[in-house]
């Protein structure tokens, strides 16, 4: 059971290039990376893509699939329509370096802005903390991400408005909402996430909620959550008062 | 000579997996200027599709449990072919490296007393596995990464190490390119760690990811350093099957740590039929202790289908060339039939494996809290790998470290499931501390210019040849030759005939030609991949070649049985000075009288 597509895959260099059309055969339960690495392997040798783990586990294969950012190694097939050309570009919202393949250090540099996590002195003598599991599964939630960055592809704020030197975008808030919601952690963000991280600038879209791979909640359980704690500390009139008057909890 | 970027850093680490970012982690504690190597952007690495989980002896499920039982276990796994020193340091060392992941931010599922929580794989007497769900590896990793970077360690990612330097004997730096502008770089190091994982590239049917070339282990060969344990080579017993594009992802142990089982095309559990005689005291004999097993029953013995990786590989083997496979050539694993004994048991399911609910329901459209798996084997581990010291892990050569998977010695014939993320932060650590110690007491080395020039020369030649050969199509021929002769059942025939096919598939590999240009331009790393996927291809074959016997991951049917006498030691490669792989045989090493004592107790 095998049939021809034709694959529209978007070839050139930082910014500059073209749709080119490659056709091959498919056959059942491909997935587009392995379309990709079948035009590579036969026709176009030096066609550039980031792949790992084919298995959805690593997030490097990120790339716009019929306009939509996905995984290319979870999109079956069987679920694009088979007739017309499908397409294959890369992600918009990073600086372009070769053919699929984008400049995603950006990222790298906005982690490393993010407060580390400080944990409380252990609970018990071996070391260790003690914590329930209810009390954790919230951030397991969000250490299933795997920095495949979809959801800052799709972000308007990053995208459009090109807002990456104030805006971490979502992945960073979900990073930053798993290290607050750490049960032993003790740092506070809540200021650089009001100030330098810019928290404010989310509006809620729940576009990277949509795109997750790994269906992280991010928009309703990450990052309202910690615009609520900024609400609360920053905007909250009697807590405002307070702090004017003892001079405590300022920013 | 040509100009290229020079980079000086006194620990250079190779690799940034769970080995190469904890061994960084732990040469920048010690004061030294440690530069990070990473083939991928970080965080990609291999050690995120680990799932199981990472093996300590916590004792936070099972109090009966301690360092002694997990050596004994290790020893036994690995058919008392591992060095025992390093299993020794590796079970006692386990339960620090765990909570010290806990301490950097490691969110590792609890008990009901809010401890770390453990659960059972093969092989494991007791439940031993701390783990995340069935994502550990990332957890892993991401902990580690984001611990390490706040350290001041030169990342320097999406480079690929071309070939080591030397001074005279002794290590001196290392010669890359960065894949996005294909510019090559020189790095002076006074020592460096490889951690540069597997070899899975080497087979058509893998777990592995496009970056297990070998690469640790051929650099190493290359610089003079000897490989051990090269035939020893883990085939997964559960890998996806179907659809052909997914096959050999692999499906986790976990599966069957929470119940799953296997059986073949008439419903029968096959694995009841073939309990290996020093497993059988500690094999559950009828299908309820099995289950009662899997669910924490202390005095329940485990089932057949936690037996050794090696074993339950071979069962399915013969249960697909015996005419009860599935459909697609494998067994059914069947994790679904829980419901019948657990009242919430869908839910339970998604919550205890949700990555391979996700991994069958997309990739194959199957949903397993309802209808069986199809699995069959997959390349996924090398327990072979450089011969090192067992406390410090260098090499032969002298400021040459190797850690994890491309190190040998901790796993014998056969690893344990969750014994490899442990042995990454375990070994990870000790070859970071040690490499920087090295730093320390060694003055700088001097580099070599023709050693530079040779190297970036042979590099470029794939862009100058005007022949045609396709370097992706030496590496599809090359997986499908060494999957059909010096896979999982080997005979000497035929690895004779791979030895042949290597040498003609390394004379076209001198003609690989790239089109294109320098920057990020994968036929090019395809072309320059392959030298390595060669070397260990040849190690591969020789060292199984050297074995005439079945022991291990290693199973010939010429010799289908163990032998004593080829038990007593490890095989040898080495590249001799005429540039030839040379085969050789040492003793294993002895164990310590507190060791042997162990051995005899846990019998």
């Amino acid at each position: 059971m095998s049939t021809q597509v034709t694959f529209r895959i978007w070839r050139g260099e930082k910014g500059a290039g073209q749709l080119r059309d490659y056709t091959t055969e498919i056959s059942s339960g491909m997935v587009v990376l392995d379309a990709v690495h079948r035009i590579q392997a036969t026709q176009a040798n030096d066609l550039a893509c980031r792949w790992n783990c084919k298995a959805g586990k690593c997030g490097s294969c990120s790339a716009e699939v019929n306009g939509k950012p996905r995984l290319m190694c979870m999109t079956r097939m069987s679920d694009l329509p088979a007739d017309k050309p499908i397409t294959i570009e890369p992600l918009r919202a990073f600086p372009h370096l070769r053919d699929l393949v984008t400049d995603v250090s950006w990222n790298y540099d906005v982690k490393k802005k993010i407060r580390k996590y400080q944990p409380r002195k252990p609970d018990n003598p071996d070391g260790t903390w003690s914590m329930e599991q209810d009390d954790i599964d919230r951030v397991q939630e969000f250490r299933k991400c795997i920095e495949c960055y979809l959801c800052q592809d799709v972000c308007h704020v990053l995208r459009e408005h090109g807002l990456h030197p104030d805006f971490i975008g979502p992945r960073f808030l979900v990073y930053s909402a798993a290290l607050e919601m750490h049960p032993a952690d003790t740092a506070d963000r809540l200021p650089d996430l009001k100030n330098d991280l810019g928290i404010g600038y989310c509006n809620i879209t729940k576009c990277c909620t949509k795109v997750c791979p790994e269906s992280i909640a991010i928009t309703d359980n990450a990052i309202i959550p910690l615009k609520e704690r900024v609400v609360d500390r920053y905007y909250d009139p009697i807590k405002r008062i307070f702090r004017a008057i003892t001079g405590s909890g300022g920013d | 000579m040509a100009e290229f970027q020079t980079l000086t850093h006194d620990v250079l680490v190779v690799g940034a997996g769970g080995a190469g970012l904890r061994a960084a982690i732990e040469a920048s504690a010690a004061g030294v200027k440690v530069g990070l190597v990473s083939k991928s952007l970080l965080g990609k690495a291999h050690t995120v599709m680990a799932e199981g989980g990472v093996a300590a002896a916590l004792a936070n499920v099972d109090d009966r449990d301690g360092w002694r039982v997990h050596f004994a276990d290790t020893m036994r796994g690995g058919q008392y072919m591992n060095h025992p020193r390093m299993a020794e340091l590796h079970a006692r060392e386990a339960p620090d490296r765990v909570r010290e992941l806990e301490a950097w931010g490691a969110v590792f599922d609890r008990t009901k007393d809010g401890r770390i929580l453990q659960r059972n794989f093969g092989g494991h007497k007791y439940p031993r596995l701390a783990h995340v769900g069935d994502r550990t590896g990332l957890e892993m990793i991401r902990t580690l990464q984001d611990h390490g970077i706040h350290l001041g360690i030169d990342v320097h990612m999406e480079h690929t190490i071309v070939g080591l330097l030397k001074d005279g004997g002794r290590i001196a730096g290392a010669f890359a390119y960065d894949r996005e502008r294909g510019r090559f770089k020189v790095f002076h190091a006074k020592a460096v760690v490889l951690a540069t994982g597997g070899i899975g590239r080497a087979y058509r049917i893998t777990s592995n990811s496009w970056e297990y070339t070998g690469d640790g282990h051929s650099l190493a060969y290359h610089a003079g350093a000897s490989l051990k344990d090269m035939e020893f080579v883990q085939f997964h017993p559960t890998g996806m099957v179907w659809p052909p594009s997914v096959r050999g992802i692999l499906v986790t142990e976990g599966v069957r740590g929470e119940g799953g089982v296997l059986r073949n095309k008439d419903g029968k559990r096959f694995m009841f039929e073939d309990i290996p005689e020093n497993y059988r005291p500690q094999t559950a004999d009828n299908e309820e202790e099995g289950w009662r097993y899997t669910q924490g029953d202390k005095n329940a013995r485990r089932p057949p289908e936690l037996l050794t990786r090696d074993h339950v590989a071979r069962c399915i083997m013969r249960e697909v060339r015996q005419g009860r496979g599935s459909p697609h050539g494998g067994v059914y694993l069947d994790i679904a039939w829980i419901k019948e004994r657990l009242p919430r048991g869908e839910e339970h399911i998604k919550r205890k494996l949700p990555s391979m609910y996700h991994q069958f329901k997309q990739l194959a459209g199957i949903d397993i809290t309802k209808e069986p798996m199809e699995v069959g084997p997959t390349t996924h581990y090398m327990m072979g790998g450089v011969n090192v010291d067992p406390d410090t892990q260098m090499s032969d050569v002298p400021g040459l470290f190797a850690a994890g998977e491309c190190a040998a010695g901790l796993h014998g014939a056969n690893r344990l499931g969750g014994n490899s993320l442990s042995d990454l932060i375990v070994f990870g650590k000790r070859a970071g501390e040690h490499a920087a110690k090295f730093a320390v007491a060694n003055a700088a080395p001097r580099i070599d210019n023709s050693q530079v020039e040779a190297l970036a020369r042979r590099a470029l030649e794939p862009f100058e040849r005007d022949t045609s050969e396709n370097p992706y199509q030496i590496q599809h021929e090359l997986q499908d030759q060494m999957q059909d002769l010096a896979g999982i059942v080997r005979r000497r025939e035929e690895m004779e005939q791979a030895l042949d096919v290597i040498e003609n598939l390394k004379r076209r590999a001198a003609r690989a030609t790239v089109k294109g240009n320098r920057e990020f331009n994968p036929g090019w790393h395809t072309a320059l991949d392959l030298e390595n996927l060669l070397t260990v291809s040849e190690a591969i074959t020789r060292a199984a070649l050297e074995r005439k016997e079945s022991r291990g991951a290693h199973f010939r049917d010429d010799f289908p049985e163990k032998n004593a006498e080829e038990g007593k030691v490890n095989i040898i490669i080495r590249k001799t000075a005429g540039g030839a792989m040379s085969v050789s045989r040492e003793p294993v090493p002895p164990m310590s009288g507190e060791l042997k004592q162990i051995i005899e107790e846990m019998k």
